[in-house]
Parts: C-alpha cells; sequence; structure tokens
C-alpha cells in the first residue's frame, strides 16, 4: 500500500521532450520512477531517454499500459494535456505546469467530473512516495522512506517540511504536492483523507496558505476521523490583504482565508498548529511519542 | 492585472455591453474638446469628469493640491470642465483605497451625464462577476443596493445580496439573466435590457479572461436604458498569454516601480513595511520565512520569490531591490536547494556581495539542501561579513539577533 504512486505505477510524461519534460524525466528515472515512455504530439514512433515517443496520450496507454501521466506542457495549452489523459483512461495524472488561465481550470475540472480519474495540481512539485516514485519535481534525497506523509500547496515548503521529519528522526511515506492556484485537481481534505487511509503512513504534515477555503475544510473533516497525529502550518500570517503573494491561490479575499482564520479552526479540530515553519518536524515527533 | 476605468469600458463595447459614452483626455485642451463633443453628442451641458487611477472612492476623493476639488466631477459649461481638469491633471487623487499618499492622475475620462430625468425612475445597483473557488465555478454577484460599498451590505443585510451560479462550459442561462432581473424589480424594457445586459458581460468576463468584473453601480436610467456608469476590471494575469491587445493596455506607472523592476528580472516581489528584507525559493517558503521574521521580533521588508535558479544574477538583483528600502535593517536568505545546488547560490551570494560594494546590514544566509555544508563553508571562508545557517530554527535565532541589535 501507499498512495497515489508507487513502484508499480507505470508513469508516461506529457510535455516529454521539452526542456523541462527531459530534465525532470531524467531525474525521475534516476531515481527509479517506471517511467514507460512520453507524448509529444508530431513525434510519435521516435525514441527519447531510451524509450518511445507517442503522439497521443490513447497510443501511449495502448502500448505501454501506463495509469499515471505527469504533464510539462506549457500553460496554454496545459489544460488540453490534461482533458487528454483523463479521456485516455490515465487514473493519475499530475500537472507540474504553472500559470494556466483559470477559467481553462474551470472547464477542465467540469470535464474530469464523473471519469474515473484523480488530477493532482496543476502549479505543484508533484507526488513522490519515498523509495518507490518520484513523480515530480522534488529533490529525491531530500524524502528518506518513513512512515510521515505530507500534504502542501507549496514547493520548496514541502521539501523544508520532508527535511525536518527527516532530521528529527522520521521519514516520508508519501508526499503530495496539492499546488497552489485557486482551481485544482485534489484538495487538501481529499489528500489527507488518503494518508488517514494509508496503512504505511503514521501521522500527516499538512501546509497550507492564504486564500480559499480548503485548509478549513480538511479541518472539519479531520475533527471526526482523527486517527492519527496532524500538524499543521499555514504561510503568509504576515501577508497583506488583497494581494497576490506568487501562488495565482494566495491571495487573502476576505476574513476567512486569512492565516489566522484557518490556523483557529485547524487548532479547534484537534491539528497540532505550528506558528514557525522551523518547528514542523520537531512537533510532529512529540505528537507521535505521545500517541506511542 | 488592473485596467483603467476607461480601458474597460472600451472593452465592454466589444462584447455589445452598453456604458457611459466617454472620451479619456491627458490635458486640459483635449477636456474641452472633449467637453464640446459630448454636450453635443447628448443635447445637455451636463458632463461627468472622472480620474482615472486604479483606486476605488473616486467620488469621495479629494486632490491633494487643490482640497476643494474632488475626483469625480459634474461639469456645465466648457470652462468649468477646462478647470476642473487643470485641478486634477497631473495632481494627486488620495481616496479611502488609495493611502494617504495618494495616486497621481494621468488621464480623465469625460464621459456624459446619465442622471438625466424621464418618464420612469433611475435606479441603482450592484452587480459583479468572479470565481468562486469552492464551487469551482463563475459566480454573478448582484444587489438592488447599487453605488454602495458591497462589502458592507454583504455584512449587515445579507438578504439583500444574490447570487447566480454559472455552469461551466456553458453561457449564463437565458433563466437566469431572467432571474437577475426579475431579482431587480425590473418590467417591460428595462427588464430586457437588463437581460441583455448580464447575458453580454458574462460573456465579456469569459471572452476577456478577467478575474473580476464588477459594474457599479449598474444603471436603469429615467429613459429605461440599462448602463455601466462605472467598470472595475481585472485580468487573469495567467491568461494574459492569449491576450496580447490586453497586456498592451498595462498602465505601469499605477504599479510600484521597484515591484516593475522586479517584474522584469523574473523576480517575484511585493513591497511590504516592515525592516528585514528577505530573499526566498518559492513562494510558500517566501511567505513562510516571512512569517518566521515576524516571530523573531522583526517585520518583513518584502515578499521576494527568485523561482527555481537562484543564480549570481537573480541574488544580485535580488539584493539590489530590497536594497532600495531605506527600512531595511537585515536581510535573510532562505533557499532550499533542491535542482539547484546551494553551493551555486553561496557563490553567488558571494560574488553579488563583492559586486554591490559596501553593505552595511547584516547579511544571513540560510541554504539547506543538496551540498549545503559545502555552500556553508564557502561562505565562512569568504572573509564577507555574511552569516551562514544551514537549520531554518539557526535562521531565525540569527535574524533575532540581528533585529535586538537595531
Amino acid at each position: 500500500m501507499s498512495v497515489l504512486v508507487n513502484k508499480n505505477s507505470k508513469v508516461i510524461v506529457q510535455g516529454y521532450t521539452g526542456t523541462e519534460g527531459t530534465f525532470h524525466a531524467t531525474q525521475m528515472i534516476e531515481y527509479g520512477t517506471n517511467v514507460v515512455g512520453g507524448v509529444t504530439p508530431g513525434k510519435g514512433g521516435s525514441q527519447h531517454l531510451d524509450r518511445p515517443v507517442f503522439n497521443t496520450v490513447k497510443d501511449a496507454v495502448v502500448a505501454t499500459g501506463a495509469d499515471v501521466s505527469i504533464i510539462f506542457v506549457p500553460p496554454a495549452f496545459a489544460a488540453d494535456a490534461i482533458m487528454e489523459a483523463a479521456d485516455a483512461g490515465i487514473k493519475v495524472i499530475i500537472c507540474i505546469t504553472e500559470g494556466i488561465p483559470v477559467q481553462d481550470m474551470v472547464n477542465a475540472r467540469e470535464f474530469l467530473k464523473g471519469k474515473d480519474c484523480r488530477l493532482v495540481g496543476p502549479n505543484c512539485p508533484g507526488v513522490i512516495t519515498a523509495g518507490e516514485a518520484k513523480v515530480g519535481i522534488m529533490p529525491g534525497f531530500v524524502f528518506k522512506p518513513g512512515r510521515i506523509g505530507v500534504v502542501s500547496k507549496s514547493g520548496t515548503l514541502t521539501y523544508e517540511a520532508a527535511d525536518q521529519a527527516v532530521k528529527a528522526g522520521m521519514g516520508i511515506s508519501t508526499a503530495i504536492g496539492i499546488g497552489g492556484d485557486p482551481i485544482i485537481g485534489t484538495t487538501t481534505k481529499e489528500a489527507v483523507e488518503m494518508l488517514m487511509n494509508d496503512p504505511e503512513t503514521d501521522g500527516i504534515i499538512m501546509i497550507g496558505e492564504i486564500g480559499g477555503n480548503m485548509e478549513a475544510e480538511a479541518a472539519r473533516w479531520l475533527k471526526n476521523n482523527m486517527r492519527k497525529p496532524v500538524v499543521g502550518f499555514i504561510a503568509g500570517q504576515t501577508a497583506p490583504a488583497g494581494r497576490r503573494m506568487g501562488h495565482a491561490g494566495a491571495i487573502i479575499g476576505g476574513a476567512e482565508d486569512t492565516a489566522a482564520a484557518k490556523m483557529k479552526i485547524m487548532s479547534e479540530c484537534g491539528i497540532h498548529v505550528v506558528d514557525s515553519p522551523a518547528n514542523i518536524g520537531v512537533t510532529m515527533a512529540k505528537a507521535l511519542a505521545v500517541m506511542a | 492585472m488592473n485596467l483603467h476605468e476607461y480601458q474597460a469600458k472600451e472593452l465592454l463595447k466589444r462584447y455589445s455591453v452598453p456604458t457611459q459614452e466617454g472620451i479619456a483626455v491627458n490635458n486640459s485642451d483635449d477636456a474641452v474638446k472633449a467637453y464640446k463633443q459630448i454636450a453635443s453628442d447628448t443635447g445637455t451641458k451636463f458632463v461627468v469628469i472622472k480620474a482615472q487611477i486604479h483606486a476605488g472612492g473616486r467620488g469621495k476623493g479629494r486632490i491633494k493640491e487643490v482640497p476643494d476639488q474632488s475626483g469625480v466631477a459634474v461639469v456645465k459649461s466648457a470652462e468649468d470642465a477646462e478647470r476642473v481638469a487643470k485641478n486634477i491633471l497631473g495632481n494627486t487623487l488620495v481616496t479611502i483605497q488609495t493611502g494617504a499618499a495618494g495616486k497621481r492622475v494621468n488621464k480623465i475620462l469625460v464621459a456624459q451625464d446619465m442622471y438625466y430625468d424621464g418618464p420612469s425612475e433611475r435606479k441603482e445597483f450592484y452587480l459583479s462577476v468572479l470565481l468562486d473557488r469552492a464551487k469551482k465555478q463563475n459566480v454573478i454577484m448582484y444587489s438592488t443596493e447599487g453605488g454602495m460599498d458591497i462589502e458592507e451590505v454583504a455584512h449587515k443585510t445579507p438578504e439583500k445580496i444574490y447570487k447566480e451560479w454559472v455552469h461551466p462550459n456553458m453561457p449564463l442561462l437565458p433563466f437566469q439573466a431572467r432571474n437577475i432581473a426579475f431579482n431587480f424589480g425590473l418590467s417591460g424594457t428595462a427588464f430586457k435590457n437588463m437581460v441583455k445586459f448580464v447575458t453580454n458581460l458574462y460573456n465579456a468576463y469569459i471572452g476577456l479572461d478577467c478575474s473580476m468584473l464588477e459594474i457599479n453601480p449598474l444603471f436603469k436610467s429615467a429613459d429605461d436604458k440599462v448602463i455601466a456608469v462605472d467598470c472595475k476590471m481585472n485580468i487573469d494575469d495567467n491568461a494574459l498569454i492569449r491576450h496580447q491587445d490586453l497586456a498592451d493596455m498595462r498602465d505601469k506607472s499605477e504599479e510600484d516601480p521597484t515591484e516593475v523592476e522586479a517584474g522584469e528580472h523574473n523576480l517575484n516581489y511585493v513591497k511590504l513595511d516592515g525592516n528585514v528584507g528577505c530573499m526566498v525559493n518559492g513562494a510558500g517558503l517566501a511567505m513562510a520565512t516571512m512569517d518566521m521574521i515576524k516571530l523573531a521580533g522583526g517585520e518583513p521588508a518584502n515578499f521576494l520569490d527568485v523561482g527555481g535558479s537562484a543564480n549570481a544574477q537573480t541574488v544580485e538583483a535580488g539584493f539590489r531591490i530590497i536594497m532600495k528600502d531605506p527600512n531595511v535593517k537585515a536581510i535573510l536568505i532562505n533557499i532550499f536547494g533542491g535542482i539547484v545546488r546551494c553551493d551555486r547560490v553561496a557563490a553567488g551570494v558571494i560574488d553579488a556581495y563583492k559586486n554591490m560594494g559596501t553593505i552595511n546590514i547584516p547579511i544571513i544566509v540560510r541554504l539547506q539542501g543538496t551540498n549545503a555544508e559545502v555552500a556553508k563553508d564557502l561562505i565562512v571562508n569568504s572573509g564577507l561579513k555574511v552569516q551562514s545557517a544551514i537549520l531554518l530554527s539557526e535562521a531565525a535565532e540569527l535574524v533575532q539577533k540581528a533585529v535586538n541589535a537595531n
């Protein structure tokens, strides 16, 4: 068992032959991820990184039995790439692309409704199941195998949290970067729920940021489903209202989506909320010690 | 990206959304010409002059240099138009949204007066289109309480706010447009005009990739026309890749010059009011670093995400941008090296530091991840007055010391 991706995942890369796709596919292969090929329209039939290139996702699925796709397609075409993957029967679609127009994602989300697939991202670092499969752009060596799951809207903050967990004597089961855009495929609550149900995960680190209501939704669900300790952090306690802080979704729109409001509800629902990002690892270690 | 009222109205016309007619000008001679044109077109001497800045509250706002002049004024003659244009243009408008510093006005909109008499009662409504993140749908939010601060209406009288969610991949449906017109209490010609107005307005919102489109007031005239009297339009920055014409409308003079400069270096920078500058890779870690500065007793002076490629050039550009702020008393560089190697970043910091000449404030560099130890040695052995940390908690302590020493 593990969440979303594991050593048996058959991964294809959309935008395989581009600069980003090539660089990260190489890193993923080095990590040991089972990359079975890639898609670049117009380059089907050729080989890249010793693996076949296909014109369409459908062709790739038929030829390789791929069930996971990672997308490095430029923003103007990325929503189309997501829908193509879903249409071809890919089960887990991980979209790394940053900068997709919001209305494209409104339409793509609608397209995915009722289909047997899960989208992670966009604008995310991807998913890693430590020691088994890296389907993302994260530095693999930081994620030493262990039993802590991570859910995060942010890339480098995910690496920071994983690093702290490892240094505090724990390791990582699966880390899920859900992305920092206003419309994303997998919500905080859905990612937390997967890790809560994962027998290989003993504790969950949940990292959010200003904007939207996903952390509050996750917290309300956790209140009645807290079977493992959850440590939470919200970035942007010092962010001004109305300004977009890097991520398209990181903008305070009202009283409900400030860091303070989110931290309050998370705390009330039983999450171990830390004020400082430096305390994520030690707090998890303490919470697990209490449980043991 | 924000647009000016006059730009937004030009764009709405492309979608057959009726707007208050006007001419945007940047000098008083053209203002007089525009006055004569509008007065002749409308057959009345009443004409409205509106300052064009990226901030609301213009009607109640005052010109700093001419305090009895407001940002929106009705004029009754060409001489009057010239006087008001001279009062406003080139001067500073202070409104509830601009802060005390105000904003310089470079353009005014000379526009028709819609508040003429006629057979029916005039009405002012509020209507906006935006994304409902939770429902993952666009929503039209509207109220009979036009011309007011909508947040206040939502707070005091939530029952006066209506919402119509639009199905993804579909236009605003006719029954929804009728719902809106009925809820506004309209009938006859005004009802039909409103149905057309909201249908076309939603098409404009989608077609222009708006992230927010607000019409306040949405006006029903005394002869039952439905008109956008004011318009606030924000375009989704991510969508500018497919709207070069909209990207060309960007008015950089409305933005913080340091933020514009940072953008030219591909740095994501937001100016804040604190005393500790920071430079970080990744937006989430950048926000977290700001929070940590606050917990250490300082106040963040900025948000600065250098992105995935932290090299000597970006670090130097980041240094220069942060140092432009005289309030900065210390700088924290926080890089989690994944794909980017920490030793390369350290070399970049050392180069940038040397290129910059004398830096008289403490610099704290926290490098973690790939080759972090090598990076720390590089910095320690550089002989520069740069403090080095590997753990985030160590960096926090160093910030605390730097803040307390000030």
